[in-house]
């Protein structure tokens, strides 16, 4: 009997148990990364700058040259990679917490200077590894073990939108939002990624995708539910698609 | 050989450049503004980058990413940005990562004055942010050695994988002197090739991080960097000036050094058997110089432009063996050799 092969784990995807809970989204990500860097053979010349969370593990998963930056400098480590080596390719992996609260003047300025980047920003809505506190990301009224009558827009302000505010900065070449709670969401997510890896082939500016991702553990609820929350309460408020290609804009 | 009257500031940043930094990462801040002035012009014509950051601490985590590559790069800044950067030094310390760091030190603390003054000593040398870490630090006394120091502080930063600091003040930092350039050859680009991060192609993956979670490690890494550290011990250098025949050793860092060496000929001049011990490296510090002078029966006073900081290191050195008087000018204000007779004579009077 002939055997086929359906399907195979991409190569540098590290064949091993993660840390991640049970439906955590965490893990789609990295497949989807590890795959999409072999498509389109950027793996070799990869350079990952991991960042500080749930996501900083990636270089045991992802496994390509990795470097840890401090909590919310990965767009700054980034710069001075890709500075120093303009022939590799180079991205940045960092959470809501990480890029949004901590890290907002690194990767408002690495977007706004057009660095040669791409960032893949996972938003999950709390700080997962310590504890699921609030985030900029966290949703009005929603409950974390520091808004435990939920979040109150009038002392905690509304959850910040960074796709919408890099896509309005001239750096930035491309920004999209994606999901991975559905196979259509999948798909879509995988081409958008593949595009950001094209416009740093180029070498035209800044690229930005974000995840949209579940945490059932801190969000307190199973992993269908957690998924079904990525649809019902966080793309309503995080619209999914491209914000900008300004390549394809330019035809 | 041809020479150049510049600034300190200018001094180091060509003695970045003959060193092979071929990346900086700044910001403004006074007065140290030359440096990244001079390489904003000078890096993209030599095929280098500039880049003005967005921050102090941008900046230092820029310097992170380019020695994780094995690049030789700087940045630079005055005592509060340094503030700002020890987040930074500390991963480096902790990833192994080399770098040059300059601090054009002012008054603190807080946002003090623009003036000359060493109160970033404790800073600089006491490891600065968090954890068991240490840095190497080079004090410079001239604008010459502005630039001879820099260009070592490239080569140690990369022979032990360390963050070097260059600790210079206002007065090093603004003050214009003739120097001779040394030229280089082209850089060893053999010296990161078994640890940088380049991409993979033709091995296996590296990682450089700091984080060290299994049961173990930590503890392991920190014996690792108390080990390199000591083994830097042998990079002490110090200068000695009339202390053969002397029974009062002066002991003052940096430009402070300087001054006191003029106040020392002076009284040289009147009879008075004075010398000066100035320690350039200030990490790993010259304590055995120290000892050995101790154990030649002199006396000790430090004289330093702040309220006592590496007098701690001096009578730790001395550990008893001398006493060790302490005199300190007071920050913001600009001392002469002048300011420095009265303490000299006064602790010279004291016991002898």
């Amino acid at each position: 009997m002939q055997e086929i092969q359906a399907y195979k784990s991409p190569g540098i995807l590290a064949d091993i148990p993660t840390h991640f809970c049970p439906g955590c989204h965490h893990g789609i990500v990295h497949k989807l990364l590890a795959t999409c860097l072999e498509e389109k053979e950027l793996a070799e010349k990869s350079i990952c700058v991991a960042a500080i969370g749930c996501g900083a593990f990636i270089y045991n998963y992802v496994l390509v040259d990795s470097l840890e930056a401090p909590h919310g400098r990965a767009p700054a480590v980034a710069t001075g990679v890709k500075r120093s080596r303009p022939d590799s390719f180079v991205f940045v992996y960092q959470g809501d917490g990480d890029l949004a609260s901590i890290g907002l003047a690194e990767i408002m300025h690495a977007a706004n200077r057009g660095e040669r980047i791409t960032v893949i920003y996972v938003n999950n809505t709390v700080y997962g590894m310590t504890g699921g506190q609030m985030a900029p990301t966290t949703m009005v009224g929603q409950k974390t073990t520091t808004t435990p009558g939920g979040r109150k827009p009038e002392l905690d302000g509304f959850p910040l939108q960074m796709t919408e505010i890099m896509s309005r900065l001239r750096g930035v070449h491309f920004a999209a939002r994606v999901a991975v709670n559905n196979i259509k969401n999948l798909k879509k997510a995988r081409k958008a990624l593949l595009r950001a890896f094209e416009v740093q082939k180029l070498g035209s500016g800044f690229g930005f995708v974000e995840f949209l991702a579940s945490c059932p553990t801190n969000w307190r609820m199973t992993p269908v539910e957690a998924n079904e929350r990525v649809a019902g309460e966080m793309i309503p408020y995080f619209p999914l698609g491209i914000f900008k290609d300004q390549a394809a804009e330019e035809g | 050989m041809s020479k150049l009257f510049v600034k300190g500031n200018e001094a180091i940043a060509r003695g970045a450049l003959d060193a092979g930094c071929s990346c900086y990462f700044g910001y403004p801040i006074t007065p140290q503004n030359e440096i990244p002035e001079f390489m904003s012009k000078a890096l993209p014509e030599t095929g280098g980058q500039f880049v003005q950051a967005e921050s102090e601490i941008a900046a230092a985590n820029m310097l992170l990413g380019a020695g994780a590559c094995g690049i030789r790069a700087m940045t630079s800044s005055s005592s509060p940005g340094i503030s700002l950067k020890q987040e930074a030094i500390s991963y480096m310390a902790g990833s192994d990562l080399p770098g040059v760091i300059v601090n054009i030190s002012r008054g603190g603390p807080g946002l003090g004055d623009i003036g000359p003054s060493q109160g970033d000593y404790f800073q600089a040398v006491k490891g600065g942010g968090h954890g068991d870490y240490r840095q190497l630090v080079l004090a410079p006394g001239t604008v010459q050695e502005a630039y001879d120091l820099t260009m070592l502080a490239f080569d140690l930063a990369f022979a032990y994988r360390n963050p070097v600091m260059i600790l210079g003040d206002a007065i090093i930092g603004q003050m214009m002197e003739p120097i001779r350039l040394i030229r280089r050859e082209a850089q060893d680009r053999e010296e990161s090739e078994s640890w940088r991060l380049e991409g993979y192609a033709g091995r296996k993956p590296r990682v450089i991080k700091s984080l060290r979670l299994a049961e173990g490690t930590l503890g392991k890494h920190n014996e690792h960097l108390q080990q390199k550290y000591l083994t830097a011990r042998r990079e002490c250098r110090h200068e000695e000036f009339m202390t053969d025949d002397a029974e009062l050793i002066v002991v003052a860092f940096g430009s402070i050094g300087r001054i006191a060496k003029s106040t020392i000929r002076r009284l040289r001049q009147k009879g008075y058997r004075v010398g000066l011990l100035r320690p350039i490296t200030l990490f790993p510090f010259p304590s055995q110089a120290l000892q050995d002078l101790a154990e030649k029966g002199k006396r000790f006073l430090t004289i330093e432009h702040n309220m006592g900081q590496m007098v701690e290191d001096v009578r730790l050195a001395l550990c008893g063996l001398a006493p060790c008087g302490f005199y300190g000018h007071l920050p913001g204000n600009l001392p002469t050799p002048d300011d420095f007779e009265g303490s000299i004579l006064k602790e010279f009077a004291s016991e002898a």
